[in-house]
């Protein structure tokens, strides 16, 4: 993946691929403009899946800001430290009223890091107290070694009993730092020693934490079962690190690595990788049909990916001023060619494989 | 022929078109390759090894391309792949100097 070196985020460098509309082009046209691939909602239709809409919901996910101490090669976000789009307070007070009063039964805060936040840490003491049952934080491992800080964020994710998910693509530190930057794998070893040390991941323990796989580069990710055994078992042999279960999330195409597949004239082939790969028992749990996600700003979408799209939800309810669960969940979901990313052999979620 | 090539990348996703010529024998062939690559006594990623070592010495494109991927997607590494290929190549390899024995045998029945 040496194609891009990007080291600012593609709305630093002005490009054209920072705008949701230019993504949405491309990922309309070529060859799903010309028949060549049948578009997604084609695709769900044959099976009678269309429209998409969602079932109960059970995960609202957060995205606190688009700030980030990484720059990753793939980041669907195109996050980064040149990025300023951070939640205010206001919007996490309206937030919080949202969580006292969800059905919902996890919280999902991502970012960005979400951990660069001023304000991340009382949002999660007072989002604690509203007794959701599983409360999840993505946390990208480094920024508990970025600076002083951040070093005690284990010990204050387990005050709160907040749920890690953190990405790893892989074991070996040549991969890592190839799609995540030169050093990242070894802070991040270091970190997962760090919440180890604390309780998180070790076997018997309540303070979960799991790993996010992603493949590096324009192929699909491989069985999830087995690439958890590998990490395990080279992460125990090698670093003596333990945890408790592996995501394997598909790369979609758009943001950043849209821009790769384009740069690396690999962007057709993926496409139809992923067409191929289509699974209609994928379609049926794929995580916008439970989940709800709110952009930093407050608006409604879909999924994450939807909401880098710009394509907030098609309801009467588009912000979190005006929330209202059951209007929100009478909605057709709006999708478009990148959601092939999730309905690909085993599916592909936040939360890992859904068929 | 839509190419001016002998291969095309292109090709390889037509793989399964071979069965609308000969369905039943087509058919038998694809149950077949993918119950051989399903997880037995061999892991999947083993197998996947030994597919790509093989692509090599059969010198097939098609084989090369879907096998380098596939072993990416099973978390191989590249040091593991191009070691898996020197496999190959040193059977390939020995298999042609160890003929030199038939050479040598020849040699001495021939020479007083």
């Amino acid at each position: 993946m040496s194609v891009t070196t990007t080291k600012k985020s593609l709305h630093k460098r002005h490009d054209d691929l920072a705008q949701a509309n230019k993504q949405l082009e491309i990922l309309s046209g070529g060859i799903f403009a010309d028949g060549e691939l049948p578009t997604f909602a084609k695709k769900i239709k044959e099976t009678g899946q269309f429209p998409l809409r969602p079932k109960k919901l059970e995960i609202l996910q957060i995205n606190v800001g688009y700030m980030c101490n990484q720059v990753c090669e793939h980041c669907h976000v195109d996050a980064g430290p040149d990025r300023k789009e951070i939640m205010t307070w206001e919007t996490m007070e309206q937030c919080l009223e949202v969580i006292k009063n969800t059905g919902a039964h996890t919280l999902d805060l991502t970012g960005g890091a979400p951990e660069m936040n001023p304000n991340f840490r009382r949002f999660v003491e007072e989002a604690s107290k509203a007794g959701i049952k599983d409360f999840i934080v993505r946390s990208n491992l480094t920024i508990i070694r970025a600076n002083k800080k951040y070093h005690d964020l284990p010990e204050f994710f387990k005050k709160h009993n907040v749920h890690v998910v953190s990405s790893m693509p892989h074991w070996t530190r040549g991969k890592t730092d190839k799609q995540r930057g030169e050093g990242v794998f070894d802070k991040s070893i270091k970190a997962l020693q760090e919440l180890n040390a604390v309780g998180y991941g070790m076997p018997d323990s309540d303070l979960r934490l799991d790993l996010v796989y992603n493949p590096n580069g324009a192929y699909l990710p491989s069985d999830q079962a087995g690439m958890e055994k590998d990490f395990k078992k080279a992460l125990m042999e090698d670093f003596g690190i333990q945890f408790h279960n592996l995501f394997a999330i598909t790369n979609l195409p758009i943001a950043r690595f849209l821009d790769y597949l384009i740069a690396s004239e690999n962007y057709e082939d993926y496409m139809y990788q992923l067409v191929e790969a289509y699974n209609p028992a994928a379609v049926a749990n794929v995580m916008c049909t439970n989940t709800i996600s709110i952009s930093w700003d407050g608006w409604l979408y879909d999924c994450d990916f939807n909401q880098m799209l710009d394509l907030k939800v098609n309801s009467k309810v588009k912000h979190i001023s005006e929330y209202n669960e059951d209007l929100l969940n009478d909605r057709n979901i709006i999708i478009s060619q990148h959601c092939y990313g999730c309905t690909a052999g085993a599916g592909s979620s936040c939360q890992g494989t859904v068929a | 022929m839509a190419s001016n090539n002998y291969y095309d990348p292109a090709d390889l996703r037509k793989f399964g078109k071979i069965t609308e010529w000969s369905e039943e024998l087509g058919t038998k062939f694809f149950d077949y390759y993918g119950k051989v690559f399903e997880e037995g006594a061999l892991t999947a990623r083993e197998k996947a090894l030994i597919a790509l070592a093989v692509a090599h010495t059969e010198q097939c494109p098609y084989c090369i391309d879907a096998y380098t991927k596939d072993t990416l997607q099973r978390g191989v590494t590249k040091e593991q792949m191009m070691e898996a290929i020197h496999v190959g190549a040193a059977i390939k390899s020995g298999a042609t100097l160890v003929h030199g024995t038939m050479m040598m045998n020849k040699v001495n029945k021939l020479e007083m």
